[in-house]
């Protein structure tokens, strides 16, 4: 593909990733703006791009950006953690208590070293979600499973500082690592949801034919 | 038998390690075979990280042409780092593969590439991760032939106990030889068992099996005979070449990597071996004759490469590349197709001349002229005389100045300390150069914003080569020495402070000695060491001198050695070497009259221009030097903007 390249000395693809997901969790749900410097067919890069990439890294869609930056519509991430070992009554309570604190601290290190921050107040849902389908040779192990939506906010809450919040609240210690998915992310309505970041773009015409 | 992923239990434990996307594999290029339809298996690995490992070209090279076998599978592993290590001995996580996850010692062959000696205790860790025995003679028929390849296969005495067999030489049509044996073996219901199955390895005299070998030594520690153990494997073991590099245009289809590696460009061997014959250089002593591949196959590589890569960088590899008869028309015809795109070639491993300095004009005519690099080796005159680098001091100005007065500003230049017969003086000699190549560059730039980098690695005396008799230095005295020459870079402040200095102790060096000219003996340290911890003892932050010097402290006495004795004793003319009954085609006579020469200071000239000087390569091994120029031209290419997706 023809990918766009910065000017200067070493020049860098033109790619940037709105709130990339951090490492180690899944995601369905990654953005990313890449600059072209021939027009091509949406469904052609689309193609390309999921032929070169990694089995169970897929490209889904690709549409023509229009005006303005992908990164101011997005301010909203939702996440489900699968907490295996935990009862969904235990991940309730501390739920719960964690919602009902106006400020939960976390800590956590960064690059500019240990930092303390507010978990609470990003987090506009967090709920423990009904029983989930899962095979039938794992129902004898509880797992609870937390829906949660965090706004986007400096320093970023992610899902592994809100499950610190739940253990500063409630003691939660899960016994194996939470699996943690992102399942959307993008502009969040007043009525709480998330808006899909791509549906301004989402017009049936090619690269170049606007 | 179907063999699974360890992956499920793996993933939990990667949130816990550094850099976990070096572990998950499905890189562009990796290939996921189906097990149950494959006869023959083969975990290849490279026995460092994934970051160094996974650029080696002989690795991908193997992978490729065993994978395009039908019924052939190979992938591949790579050391895992410490952190890991721990976490998958705690959680029972075997060695796994980074294409399947499957458990390495569910392979047929278990194939380490040992590009250097400080690899064998990460081949130790490997296996006990595996779960594979350490030692050879532990192993029964459920685990895989430990197979070792590489340039330190040309002596791999020291990891005897631990492998169960090496191949000597060029892998391309050994590793399709060595499926061959296991594939007919097993269709014949295994007969015989493990023993059965080496020992048709071994008959084919090109595979070593160290077992089929017995050592004697003299009541001095000095090694009296060699000797095969059974009559039906030969004395001597030769290495493979491969011949006409054009049928075997490998790697076709360039892994791409996830995570950051040392090298992130396609690779293009433009010509194996070399006999410019300089006297340290183990690799061009056991990979003659010199066999180019043609210029109109580097062109097809090249462009077939990027197109499935969508790499940026191209390397033109060899051990000298400027040397290709057809290197001139290679660079601007590369030149001239990729002009117009982000696509930058290079050119490493060439000669200190001024032809270089046209060939880097012309893979730079985007504009970008970073640095240049020259490997002079030795400071003095003196000393290139004694290592047969045929440089003098006034070429060498003479093309440095040329770099700088077209536009270079950065030039590094590589030496070696440690060398036989060398002095402080020779050493020294090196800062004067320093100094003179700035100040004649700042004349001729016309500016005094230009650099020189002095880079120095320590000298280590390789198998197979005209030094493999030779003292090394203390790491006292090569310590002594590198700050002195740091010292005398920096008397004069003007000029000194334009050139960067870069050095490697000499601790590290001496312990690589240890293990290239090591034998049998040396694997009792090399097991204490790692049993110690000792890990990736390429990495300076890894590797602990000490914990060599201990091991072998309470090994080798045992034998009436010591590491001096393996390191800086020069041996004598009728001592039976460790690697005597491995043969990469030099014949021994001529390689101790090299060193002969040496000492007087006599130059060899190259045989691709200059008479055959009879080195044995060619007639013992039935190879022919295969050079061009074919006369051909690469075709204009289709314009690289005409896109089309992969279907």
């Amino acid at each position: 593909m023809p990918i766009a390249f910065s000017q200067g000395f070493t020049p860098h693809p033109k790619i940037s990733y709105a709130s990339a997901a951090p490492t180690g969790v899944g995601s369905e749900a990654e953005y990313l703006e890449i600059g072209l410097q021939a027009p091509v067919d949406p469904e052609e890069l689309r193609v390309a791009l999921d032929a070169a990439l990694s089995p169970g890294l897929d490209v889904l869609e690709a549409v023509i950006a229009g005006p303005g930056s992908l990164a101011d519509r997005i301010d909203a991430s939702h996440w489900r953690l699968e907490l295996p070992g935990v009862e969904p009554a235990e991940a309730e309570k501390a739920v719960g208590a964690f919602l009902d604190s106006s400020e939960v601290l976390v800590e956590r290190m960064t690059k500019q070293g240990r930092r303390s921050f507010d978990a609470r107040q990003a987090v506009t849902r967090c709920e423990v979600a009904g029983a989930p389908d899962l095979p039938s040779e794992a129902v004898a192990v509880p797992c609870a499973i937390i829906d949660l939506v965090v706004r986007q906010v400096t320093p970023a809450v992610r899902p592994d500082d809100v499950l610190s919040g739940l253990r500063v609240v409630a003691g939660l210690e899960p016994p194996v690592p939470p699996r943690v998915t992102r399942l959307a992310q993008g502009t969040l309505t007043a009525q709480g949801e998330i808006a899909d970041p791509l549906d301004a773009d989402r017009v049936d015409v090619g690269i170049g034919e606007r | 038998m179907s063999v699974s992923s360890v992956f499920p239990q793996l993933e939990q434990l990667l949130p816990r390690v550094s850099k976990p996307i070096q572990y998950v594999g499905g890189e562009l290029g990796a290939v996921v075979k189906d097990w149950d339809t494959t006869t023959v298996r083969w975990a290849l690995m490279y026995p460092d990280a994934y970051e160094v490992g996974l650029p080696n070209q002989g690795v991908q090279i193997l992978y490729e042409v065993l994978n395009e076998q039908e019924d052939v599978l190979a992938e591949r592993t790579y050391s895992v780092w410490p952190d890991l290590e721990a976490l998958m001995k705690e959680h029972g996580v075997p060695q796994f593969t980074v294409d399947a996850h499957r458990p390495v010692t569910a392979f047929d062959v278990f194939g380490l590439s040992f590009a250097t000696e400080l690899g064998y205790t990460n081949m130790l860790s490997a296996l006990d991760l595996a779960g594979i025995p350490l030692d050879s003679a532990d192993r029964d028929e459920s685990h895989p032939i430990v197979l070792a390849g590489g340039h330190a296969s040309f002596n791999p005495e020291p990891i005897a106990d631990f492998i169960d067999a090496a191949v000597l030489g060029d892998g391309e049509e050994a590793v399709l030889e060595i499926t061959g044996i296991i594939r007919e073996w097993k269709a014949e219901g295994r007969p015989g068992g493990r023993d059965e199955l080496l020992l048709r390895l071994a008959r084919t005299e090109s595979i070593y099996v160290p077992r089929f070998y017995d050592v004697d030594y003299l009541p001095d520690g000095r090694i009296q005979r060699v000797v095969p153990n059974r009559p039906d494997v030969p004395f001597r073991v030769a290495k493979r070449t491969t011949m006409d590099l054009d049928a075997w245009p490998y790697p076709k289809k360039p892994l791409v990597p996830l995570a950051e590696t040392v090298h992130e460009r396609y690779a293009v061997e433009i010509f194996r071996g070399c006999t410019r014959g300089c006297r340290f250089c183990q690799a061009g002593m056991i990979t003659r004759p010199v066999r180019e591949r043609s210029i109109t196959t580097v062109g097809q590589m090249v462009k077939e490469g990027l197109e499935f890569s969508g790499y940026s960088e191209v390397g033109l590899l060899s051990l000298s590349s400027a040397d290709h008869s057809e290197i001139g028309d290679m660079c601007s015809g590369l030149a001239e197709q990729y002009a117009d795109t982000n696509v930058s070639l290079s050119l490493p491993s060439t000669r200190v001349d001024a032809f270089n300095i046209d060939l880097a004009q012309e893979l730079s005519r985007n504009g970008r002229r970073t640095g240049l690099t020259f490997a002079p080796e030795g400071g003095s005159e003196r000393i290139r005389k004694v290592i047969n680098k045929m440089v003098t001091k006034e070429d060498l100005i003479r093309t440095v100045v040329t770099a700088y007065s077209n536009g270079w500003r950065q030039v590094k230049l590589y030496f070696m300390c440690g060398l036989p017969s060398e002095t402080d003086e020779d050493v020294l000699e090196i800062a004067e150069m320093a100094h003179e190549v700035i100040r004649a560059g700042r004349e001729a730039a016309g500016t005094k914003d230009i650099r020189c980098t002095v880079s120095i690695g320590g000298f280590v005396p390789k198998p197979h080569t005209p030094f493999q008799w030779a003292p090394m230095d203390r790491p006292e005295t090569i310590d002594g020495r590198l700050k002195m020459l740091k010292n005398a870079i920096n008397s004069d402040r003007s000029l000194g402070r334009a050139i960067g200095f870069r050095y490697h102790d000499g601790e590290p060096s001496l312990i690589e000695g240890l293990l290239s000219r090591g034998d049998r003996r040396v694997g009792q340290v090399i097991r204490r060491v790692w049993e110690k911890g000792g890990r990736f003892d390429g990495w300076s932050e890894h590797f602990s001198y000490a914990r060599w010097v201990e091991a072998a402290d309470e090994v080798l006495p045992g034998f009436g050695v010591d590491l001096d004795w393996f390191t800086t004793r020069e041996r004598e003319e009728l001592e039976v070497l460790p690697w005597d009954h491995l043969d990469s085609g030099l014949d021994k006579d001529w390689l101790w009259q090299d060193w002969q020469d040496s000492k007087s200071e006599y130059e060899q000239d190259d045989c691709r221009w200059t008479p055959c000087f009879d080195c044995g390569v060619c007639p013992s091994m039935d190879t022919e030097i295969q050079i061009g120029p074919t006369g051909k031209k690469l075709l204009p290419l289709t314009p690289v903007n005409n896109l089309r997706v992969p279907a």
